[in-house]
Parts: C-alpha cells; structure tokens; sequence
C-alpha cells in the first residue's frame, strides 16, 4: 500500500497519543509492536477422556502439542463436566509429569515396609506374583486373597479376582466413607444412592447440608448445581462446627457441637411436626411409621436440643421452618463421608427421614430418579470354570452387621489377623488405593500387615502402602490408558470413554494389561479373550449398535431425556418390602437396632484436648494428590484449624499464646503426636475441636514432594468406633492436644 | 483519552456469592499460560469478618484489575507496560528489564518476576480472546461464577451483570478504576 501524506499523518498522530500514555517512545511509527503471545498450549490434538484425579468421573479434553500434554480441560460434550473442571481435573498434568512416579515394576529385597526394592522386568515380576499367589491358593485356597480397589482401573482386578475365586474385593470408599448412607437410605428407601448422588440440586430452593462441605468437596457437578441453586435464589442451611465456604453462604449456619448432629435433626423434625409444616398428603401417601416418629420427636423440642447441640432454640425453630417452607424442593444433602461416630447409620436416617418429612424424594429440587445408559458385556466364553468358594471373610465370627451392602475393606484386614474370621487371608492384591491412609489405626494395619504371605501393590505413584508390598507394579496415568467405559446411573444417562491420550512413559503399563498378563500367568487367560482395552469396549458397544469412532471423537454419548421425577410424570415410589418409605424402620428393631434415630451423647475427650475433625480441600483428593506440584503451588500442606479465643487460653501456652502460623505438634489421646503443622487461628471454628484436611503427613519417601509434609489425621485417628449396623469406622472419636513445634513435651 | 476506535473495554465481573474459592481458575492459569512454578497470574482471597459466631466471609478469585487509569504502565522506563487492544494491561517481555517499578506501583500485587527476567501478568488471555474464546479460567469455572466481556458493549453478558447486581471494586481509592468487578 502506498503511504499518502494523510495516511502519514494518521500514523504518526496514533503513535504520538500512545506515546503520551506509555511514557517512552520506542514504538514510534509503530516499528516494534508489542505482539500479543501466544503460550501454544492448545493442543495440534484434543483427545477426549474422562478423569481420574478423584472418582466422580468429569470428562476432559486434553490437549496435546508435539507430544506433551499442555493442559487439560472440560469436556462440554460430558454432563458430569459440562465443559467445566475443578482445579485437580485442570491439574492432572502435575500428575502425569510427577517426577516420583513408579516407573519399573519393583520387588521388594529387605524386611517388608522397610522400603527397599529392586527394579525388575515385568518378565519377572508377573512371574513371581503368580507363583507367590499360587502358593497362596495351593495352602489356603483362592479366598485367601484380598483386593482392595479404588479407581477405573479396579475393573480389570475385579474381573481377575472372578477368574480366581476369591469373592473378597472390598473399597475404602464404603466402610470408611459412605457406607453409613447406603445402608441408611436402603433401609428407608429401598435403595442406596451410590455415585454420583441422585440429587437435584440445581432445582432445590433449599439445600441443607449436614456433613457436606460442598464447595471444599469438589464434586464438580454438585458444585456447579450449587452454584446454579444460589444464582437462582435458593437459601442454604448448613450444619458445621467450622465456618465452611458452604456456611459462608448460607442464610442459616448451625455450628453445632460436633456428635451431636442427631439431636438437631430430632428437633429440627419436632418443628415441622409440630408446626405441622411436614407434608401430610405426602406422609401419609408414601410413607409408613408417622404416628412412631410424632411420638419419638415429641418431646425432642428445640429446647431440649439447645444444651445438647449448643444451637439456640430459635435458630433451630428459624431453621426448620425455611426447610419446612420450601418443600417439596426442600434438600437434605446426605452428604458422602460419613464415618464419624459410629452411629451414624442412625444419623443418615435422621437425614433420610427428614427428606421425606417434606416430601423430597421423587420430587423436583429433591432426590431424583437416574439411569444407566444401556450398555452390553463383553462376551465371555460360556465354558468358563466358575470356582464356587466360600463365602466373603469381612465379617467377624460369628457375623455381624447385619446391614452391610458392600464388601468391608475394614473387615478384610482383619480377616487378615489369624483366627478372626470364617478363614484368614493370606494375600492382598491393592490397587490404586493407599490403604495406610485410608484405613484408621494405622499401627495396627502395620501389624496386621505382617501376617501376610504376600501383597502385590499396582500404583502411579510410590504410595505408602507400595512400601508394605512384595511386588510393585507401575500403573500409567489415566492419560496413558485405555480403560473400561463410565457409565454410572444419572439423570441425563451416559456413556463416556477412557483413551490413551500419550504412550505410557517409562515401563509402566495400563491396569487391563497387567491384569490380563497376571491371568495368563495363572491358567485363566480364557477368562480375558480381548486383545485389549480397545477392542473391549468396541465389543461392548458394537453389541448396543454404538459406534466406537463416535464416542471416541466425542468422548460421551449422552442418552435420551428420562422422566426424573413426579412434576416429570414419574410417580413416588419407594424400593423397600411394603413399597412405602420408612420412617419408622421395623427392620432395624426386628434386628434389635433403634428403629427411629435416638441421640446418644459421645464420649467427651480429655480436658485441655479438642477433638480432632477432618475434611478436605478443593485441590486436593485426599493423600493422592498431595505430591501432585502443580496443585500443591496454591495448596502445599494442611494446616490445624483452632479457634482464636480457645487458642488464648490453650493449656502450655500460657506464656505466650499460640499465633496464627506459628507450627504445633498435635498429640492424640494414645499419644500419638504429628508433624509439625502450620496452626491456622482462626473465628471460624468452635472452640471445642481442631480441624485438619486429610491425606498429608505422608511417611513414603519416595514421594519427594509430599514425604513429611504437613500433619496425618490418619496417624492421629488411632481410635474408631464401629457401626453395628453396617460395619464403618467412625473416626471422628480421637481427640488431640497441642504442643508448640521444638519444645519437646 | 479513549482511543477513536474505542469499541472495546474488557473488564470482568466475579460472582462472589457463588465462588468457592476451589483454585481451577488458578490452575488452569497455570497451564493455558505456561506458568512458570510459583508464578501466579490469578489467585483466591478468603475475607472473613466478625467473631464466631457471627461471621460473614467474601471469597474473590482476584487478578489484574486491568484498570483504566494504569499506574503501572506509567510507572515503566521501557514501555513494556503497555494498554493493548480492549483495554487489557499486557507486558511485552522483549521489552521488559525486570526493573520492578510496575511491581512497586500497582496497588494489587497483581504482578510477579518470571524466572526468565521479565515481569509477568493476567493478560485476559488475550490470545484466547482474540479468537473468540473466553479467558481460561472463565472457561473452567464449576461455579460459572466469572463473566468475561466488553464493558463497552450494553447487551454483553458482564455489563448486563453490572447494571443487574450490586458490586465492588478492590481499592477504589487507589483511583485505578478497576475493570474487573466482584458481584456481591
């Protein structure tokens, strides 16, 4: 273009008024313009996956750019992600980059947890596994072996342990986490609620939450419905002793004396029956038990609750009449981990009952009906020898919890302690799950450990448990495998897929192979006839007429609309014997159980100790991603959470009052003391209890980052208290006290 | 004085009640941009007032407030500050000597020294916008609680927001004019 004297003057006009802002000519005439960068982190490919930093299951589309995966983010083609990730989704190259990861399969050279290990060839670890689990079988038969499973990839061992004969595959995630609510919601409902829960939060225009703290739990498609519900006006009511973000938010805060949940939810029930602001045509349609409860609650008055809960009357009258107001979408979350004091199936009870008290379940803005999208399985040979064992050993001789749903992993270690059960196991294969963390009383999980023949640990990372291990196997990231297809029951159904997005780095190798290698080690290779992950589930789909190019371009296929609840035309119903929802539970008393939630006071702790409560934080999943860098920059170790006028007045630091950030040793009530840990003083937390986000404190060397960082609840949680109902392990029963770091006690 | 073409302002409006404070938008930050470790272009403020139990708390996922009246860019020997199309803040890191002096002036702490020499900032993602994309954490918000777009534009989604809701700035005394906006 040529350059007219107009044009010239236009240029140099523009220059001149840049000039005056940015103080410095250099871009006279416009010579050396200040590009705009690009970071090329967009990927020259997008492959779409579903996530695996926690266990909801999120679909990502990761990018990746000359072989490296730059970032990963939402898939909006996903209903659980809708185009959107939490921080440890976004974070999950912090976890396919750690440099710690296990990078060749390990066996174990000294004393077992002493952590010493030669890096073998797969030759030879496969081999040694299937001849130590042989032994195994030749001594003690198949049920000896144990699996603990956590994560996508368990699929693959699950189907191994099928093939083997061992019916004792337990996950953390009941007995130590949600099993509490299933059973709860089985024996009111019919039916557990698994994950992700059936709930409608965007839809509800109250949300009560006790025992969530929704917000620092990062279940993505919860948070966005929350989200979505406090955009469109609905009022909180949250029931936590620490000023959570959820309670941040809420219209009604309840910081209720820890343990004493059971009380409130009494009297909460005592006002809407009193007040008459339940549903009646709903009661008296759909449930059985109403005249029981009216009776129970009847003098469970908030005033009665008052000295118990430390929750004033008119708070909680205030308080059950928004929930009361808002029925039918009116709320209870039921919350995920719910483990505390071991009763807590009573708890949840309180909680089931009290969803239906205004009318929730099968409602808009309550608990909602889902689905599972319609898949086949792979066709298995039908001459497969089916090994018919004995019967699962967590349970104790002679039998207990009645209520159980699912396979105890509580109950499988110990089983593993000679003379305890039916039979003892003698081998545990664990996969993806850190059970030195997961599991309370860790002193005696290491003494159970040493009455195993042998343990075979399969990992990313060199996890504490995979330092207790004869064999070590190193897993690929999510991002280096294909996996079975995520299809859980939810409102919107849906089928997503898993996919190799890079080649697994190092020697490590996806859980399908390592399972299907281990089976032909051992005799059952008919048992695994794929070639691979791919052609699995290609089988799984071609059956249903699915395409695989489809999905695999697309990452989820969601399925037609359902009818989720009765302003949707599907009636209430309830699963249980009599069809009806029950308030009052004729199972529990026939096995001597309460049949209405009774509140029974907790063992309070020594004095001068608070008692320890436990929880999470949004970048984190418990102890598996406290190595993971990238999340640990704006998150890098607990803290202990104290409350600032307690912390005026703490027993040792009369001298000089404990300040925020100064460190502190936390010493339980077995003597048990911490890492130092960062104190965090605080007004949002009760006087009574301190708080830690779990999974820190990490004793495996070999995660660099995270060894000896911040404090180990788990370590601190020596005692439990089990639910005689179901089997979990409450284990907010520990108390500790508090001493200043390096001044030895 | 507003440039003649004048069209666009980018500014921000951040959803404090329903922000959680859960770090994605730090995270995926971090990733989109390349960032270097320990360098943050975005971050959460916790705010929490009175005694227990009567508490109320903001949470604010805070960054450049890209403002209108820029010390920064004033305060820079070189002219790598620099105000760049739509009003975004940017540094051009060719021109920056890491002399700091944007650093000592911007009220926000809004800015950091890369490892490579230069000063580092939020830049909107202007390379995403420029594509028609919003900046990343926007995109990866659970929470939907950010809304990036043209002030200048009535019908764009954040001014309809503005004129809707009640809202602050960080500082207003400080008399930058912020353009990112915090929904209370």
């Amino acid at each position: 273009m040529a350059v007219t004297r107009r044009r010239f003057i236009q240029i140099g006009g523009a220059a001149a008024g840049a000039a005056a802002v940015t103080g410095l000519g250099t871009r006279w005439w416009g010579l050396d313009g200040d590009p705009v960068p690009d970071p090329a982190t967009a990927g020259d490919r997008v492959v779409p996956s579903y996530c695996e930093l926690c266990f909801w299951g999120c679909g990502v589309l990761a990018h990746v750019r000359d072989g490296v995966v730059t970032k990963i983010t939402g898939n909006p083609a996903h209903p659980l992600s809708n185009g959107q990730l939490c921080p440890r989704g976004a974070g999950a190259t912090g976890l396919l980059y750690d440099p710690d990861r296990l990078k060749r399969p390990l066996l174990r050279r000294e004393k077992r947890g002493d952590d010493v290990f030669e890096e073998v060839s797969w030759d030879a670890a496969l081999n040694e596994t299937a001849k130590r689990l042989e032994e195994v079988a030749e001594r003690h038969g198949p049920e000896a072996v144990a699996l603990f499973t956590h994560g996508s990839g368990g699929v693959w061992f699950k189907h191994f342990m099928k093939a083997w004969g061992s019916p004792n595959i337990g996950a953390p995630s009941y007995a130590q986490c949600r099993g509490p609510r299933e059973a709860a919601f089985t024996v009111t409902y019919g039916t557990p609620l698994g994950s992700p829960e059936p709930l409608d939060i965007a839809n509800a225009r109250c949300i009560t939450l006790i025992g969530s703290h929704l917000g620092e739990n990062m279940h993505n498609t919860q948070v966005q419905e929350l989200a979505e519900a406090i955009g469109k006006g609905a009022g909180l009511v949250v029931v936590d002793p620490r000023f959570s973000v959820a309670a941040s938010k809420a219209r009604y805060w309840l910081p209720v004396k820890p343990g004493t949940d059971i009380a409130l939810l009494l009297a909460w029930m005592n006002v809407l029956v009193e007040e008459k602001l339940y549903d009646a045509d709903y009661v008296a349609r759909y449930t059985t038990g109403f005249e029981q409860l009216a009776k129970h609650v009847a003098d469970k008055t908030p005033e009665w609750a008052w000295p118990i809960t430390g929750v004033k009357p008119e708070l909680i009258r205030a308080s059950a009449r928004f929930i009361g107001g808002a029925r039918p979408a009116s709320l209870v979350h039921p919350g995920r981990h719910t483990v505390w004091y071991g009763d807590d199936t009573q708890r949840e009870r309180a909680m089931a009952i009290l969803a239906a008290l205004v009318g929730s379940w099968g409602r808009r803005g309550g608990y909602i009906a889902q689905e599972k999208f319609e898949l086949a399985g792979y066709p298995l040979p039908a001459d497969l020898p089916h090994h018919k064992g004995r019967e699962k050993a967590d349970l104790p001789k002679g039998g207990a919890y009645p209520l159980a749903t699912e396979v105890l992993a509580s109950g499988l270690c110990d089983a593993t302690k000679p003379g305890h059960s039916l039979y003892d196991l003698k081998a545990w294969i664990v996969y993806g799950c850190n059970l030195m963390q997961a599991m309370p009383a860790r002193r005696q999980l290491v003494e159970t450990l040493q009455h195993l023949d042998f343990m075979m640990a399969v990992d990313v990372l060199p996890s504490e448990i995979c330092g207790w291990a004869d064999v070590v196997l190193p897993e690929a990231t999510y991002l280096e495998r294909d996996d079975d297809l995520s299809a859980p029951a939810y409102k919107r159904p849906f089928v997503a897929i898993r996919q190799e997005v890079v080649p697994p780095m190092y020697d490590s190798k996806p859980g399908w192979w390592i399972a299907k290698e281990l089976a032909s080690r051992t005799g059952l290779g008919a048992w695994f006839p794929w070639k691979d992950a791919k052609e699995y589930v290609r089988a799984r789909l071609e059956k249903k007429g699915l395409s695989y190019a489809e999905l695999a371009a697309k990452g989820a296929l969601v399925g037609p609309p359902i009818a989720t609840c009765e302003e949707e035309g599907l009636p209430v119903s309830a699963s249980t014997a009599d069809g009806k929802i029950q308030l009052f539970a004729k199972e529990l008393q026939d096995l001597g159980f309460d049949p209405l939630p009774v509140y029974v006071p907790q063992e309070e702790g020594p004095p001068g100790s608070f008692r320890l409560l436990t929880g999470r934080s949004p970048l984190h999943t418990f102890g598996r991603t406290t190595n993971n860098r990238l999340l640990a920059e704006p998150y890098p170790e607990n803290e202990v959470w104290v409350n600032a006028d307690a912390a005026r007045s703490l027993p040792g630091f009369e001298v000089r009052p404990l300040a925020d950030g100064e460190r502190v040793v936390l010493v339980n009530q077995d003597g048990i003391r911490s890492n130092p840990v960062r104190a965090k003083v605080t007004q949002r937390i009760r006087g009574d209890c301190v708080y830690l986000v779990h999974g820190w404190g990490q004793t495996a060397k070999k995660l660099r980052y995270a060894h000896g960082r911040g404090a180990s609840d788990s370590d601190l949680t020596s005692r439990y208290k089990v639910d005689p109902i179901m089997g979990g392990t409450g284990m907010s029963v520990n108390f500790v006290r508090l001493e200043r770091a390096g001044e030895a006690a | 004085m507003a440039p003649k073409s004048a069209a666009k302002r980018y500014g921000m409006a951040v959803d404090t009640r329903r922000c959680v404070g859960c770090n994605a938008c730090v995270i995926s930050c971090k990733t989109e941009n390349r960032l270097p470790e320990g360098g943050f272009r975005d971050w959460i403020v916790q705010e929490t007032w009175g005694t227990f139990p009567d508490l109320t708390m903001q949470i604010r996922s805070e960054r450049c407030n890209h403002c209108s009246d820029t010390p920064c860019v004033a305060a820079c020997p070189t002219g790598a500050s620099h105000v760049a199309e739509g009003g975004v803040v940017m540094v051009n890191a060719a021109k920056c000597t890491g002399c700091k002096a944007c650093m000592a002036s911007c009220p926000y702490g809004a800015r950091y020294v890369h490892p490579d020499g230069h000063v580092d900032k939020c830049t909107f993602c202007l390379h995403r916008v420029q594509k028609g994309q919003d900046p990343a954490c926007v995109e990866t918000c659970p929470t939907r609680a950010l809304t990036f777009g043209d002030l200048a534009d009535p019908g764009a989604r954040v001014a309809q927001l503005l004129r809707a809701r009640r809202h602050e700035v960080v500082k207003p005394e400080a008399g930058t004019e912020p353009n990112v906006f915090f929904l209370v």
